[in-house]
């Protein structure tokens, strides 16, 4: 099956109880790629990478990882992945060094080779400074850039991140972002999870979006972004007379045509040139003495790619997914955990 | 598979894999050796409180000191503790995605439980060396030879039996915090045994339930062994310590280790 896909799934299914976490899922990652999976909370992303990381069985369907059937191969599957889960699975009371030392072993390179590995990626992940203090003291982008360190022991052919930047401030984001960089460039292909658009279009030169267990698009970023219409300026007034004035003058950079929603006082538009159209828009509005209350421009959400393409919101589906995946949570528990964080996460981000 | 792989069969690897999570267990201990020393407080604790305390005010059915009675039911108490040890590794390691970790690589699976099992049994060695010589300091002399070495393997085959009662419950509760409870279930358990107090004291119902307790029968034996005051009692499971402390942790193990691989086999359902 070495047909340039390094990850294949047809038609793949998994149910707990009668929820259906994965109902049909497609996909296909081209090696050598990064590939995100784009979805909101308990659409389905974990289950789908536990399946193809053989962590837990699949109740139909099929799936193929570096040409090797995940069902049928598992071991072979295991010498050839990565997976770096929502959680840093490192050991905390072990030194940086103590714990790649351990999974080298266990990945059966024997002591010495196991040390010499674990000494480079120390080096390659920046982590060489700390690595002789114990996990507990490092930071959270020091964990996660361990824990990739750890997935990457063997040189896996598919490396598997699920949400590898939930929960790490902007920083250690950017930290992790251009590790993974590093690891495509050697050759690695990448199946990246994430709820965040914005790191989906940063790292995949494809994204699938997955929602109720199902692929629902498969496109590159601007694809996607071009679907639900780019950046949007966005223009406040102060008073709702003013509406058809700000209309005339975001007519002037928008793409299409402007949108306006009375009672919110607001005018807005899908724009190609953001920060120039930003410009734009706010000395003219200035010239012509316009009263503006706020001006903004917003990239487009994993939200608008939702509403676009399922007619419904993320966060709906969230509500009423998030318990689906917990039934079957039972036997995967960092997922389920981590969960539960995510979900107070979103409180504060919205 | 590696070069390094392919030299040596398959025994070699599980082999080696349990090795390496055992290593890991006990550089835990020489990297935090402070942990052995807050599971040992609280039997160390009792030792003292019981001993020094209550020891004047406490009776040992058929004579005999209390201190002499009560070292035994300590180290019984260590060994039974261990389970909340063991509980709290593998709740730890299942929430944080260790084990997950484990299972996506090429390692033997059976391993990770096998690993921690070998790991608990070395620690509770090393425990039971520690509460030893602490009773020696205070003054217990138990008797030498094959019946010390009988006596400890007795207390090493309750901790093994516990082994799976508590993987099998670190892979049941929640997080960590609710393994820290275990010791609220634990406590009352070796109360109602003949750890500190002779069954034959308490109420008659009281006392049954006591004599039948498994911490009893490995406390007696153990006592029998060591040649330290038995405390009496003649119901059928008091008169037969010896077999009873065979028997007890061989039922355990019967009961929940196949509990416990069930629970770890579903982790992939």
């Amino acid at each position: 099956m070495n047909d340039g896909y390094a990850v294949r799934a047809e038609g793949l299914e998994k149910r707990y109880g009668d929820k259906r976490a994965l109902d049909g899922f497609d996909l296909a990652v081209r090696a050598g790629t990064v590939h995100g999976l784009l979805g909101p909370n308990g659409a389905g992303k974990t289950t789908a990478v536990r399946i193809l990381s053989t962590l837990i069985r699949l109740d139909g369907g099929r799936a193929a990882v570096a040409g090797l059937d995940v069902a049928r191969q598992p071991r072979e599957v295991r010498a050839r992945i990565g997976l770096t889960g929502q959680y840093a699975a490192v050991d905390e009371v072990l030194t940086g060094r103590q714990n790649l030392e351990m999974f080298g072993r266990l990945f059966h390179l024997g002591g010495r080779r196991a040390r010499a590995r674990a000494g480079e990626l120390l080096e390659q992940f920046d982590l060489t400074d700390a690595a002789d203090k114990g996990v507990g003291d490092y930071s959270g982008g020091m964990r996660r850039r361990l824990d990739l360190a750890a997935s990457m022991i063997l040189a896996p052919a598919v490396l598997f991140l699920d949400e590898p930047t939930t929960g790490l401030d902007p920083r250690s984001r950017g930290e992790v972002w251009e590790s993974v960089r590093a690891l495509v460039a050697d050759g690695t292909t990448v199946l990246l999870t994430t709820q965040y658009l914005e790191e989906a279009d940063r790292l995949a030169s494809r994204i699938t979006v997955i929602d109720q267990g199902r692929a629902i698009a498969d496109d590159t970023p601007e694809g996607l972004k071009n679907r639900v219409g780019g950046d949007r300026i966005e223009v406040v007034v102060a008073e709702r007379a003013e509406i058809p004035r700000v209309m005339k003058v975001v007519a002037r950079v928008a793409d299409g045509e402007p949108e306006a929603e009375d009672e919110a006082l607001r005018v807005h538009a899908s724009v190609t040139d953001r920060v120039s159209a930003l410009t734009e828009v706010a000395r003219t509005l200035q010239d012509e003495g316009v009263r503006v209350e706020d001006i903004g421009l917003r990239r487009p959400s994993l939200d608008d790619v939702f509403l676009r393409l399922t007619g419904h919101r993320a966060e709906q589906t969230d509500g009423t997914r998030t318990g689906t995946a917990r039934t079957g949570g039972k036997g995967h528990r960092a997922a389920e955990t981590a969960e539960t964080v995510e979900d107070k996460g979103k409180g504060t981000r919205a | 598979m590696s070069a390094v792989e392919a030299a040596h069969g398959r025994t070699f690897w599980v082999l080696s894999d349990v090795w390496n999570i055992v290593r890991r267990g006990l550089t835990h201990y020489q990297r935090q050796p402070v942990n052995i020393a807050w599971q040992l407080g609280f039997p160390i604790l009792s030792v003292l409180l019981y001993g020094y305390v209550f020891g004047s005010a406490m009776q040992v059915p058929g004579g005999g000191d209390y201190k002499d009675f009560l070292m035994p039911g300590m180290f019984v108490m260590t060994m039974a503790f261990g389970f909340i040890n063991t509980a709290t590794v593998v709740v730890y390691d299942s929430t944080k995605g260790v084990i997950d970790r484990f299972r996506s690589m090429p390692m033997a699976s059976s391993a990770v439980v096998a690993g921690r099992g070998v790991t608990d049994l070395i620690i509770a060695c090393a425990e039971l060396a520690i509460m030893m010589l602490t009773a020696l300091v205070m003054g217990w002399r138990p008797d030498g030879g094959w019946e010390f070495l009988a006596a400890f393997g007795l207390l090493l085959w309750l901790r093994f039996a516990l082994i799976w009662l508590g993987v099998w419950l670190g892979l049941l509760v929640p997080n960590p915090e609710a393994a820290g409870g275990l010791f609220a279930v634990a406590f009352p358990l070796t109360m109602i045994s003949s750890i500190f107090v002779a069954p034959q004291l308490m109420p008659d119902w009281l006392g049954w339930v006591a004599a039948w307790n498994p911490l009893s029968s490995t406390s007696a034996a153990t006592r029998e062994l060591f040649g330290t005051p038995v405390g009496g009692g003649d119901s059928w499971v008091e008169q037969h310590a010896l077999l009873m402390a065979g028997l007890w942790p061989a039922v355990l193990t019967v009961l929940f280790l196949p509990l416990a691989v069930r629970r770890f086999q579903r982790l992939s359902r």
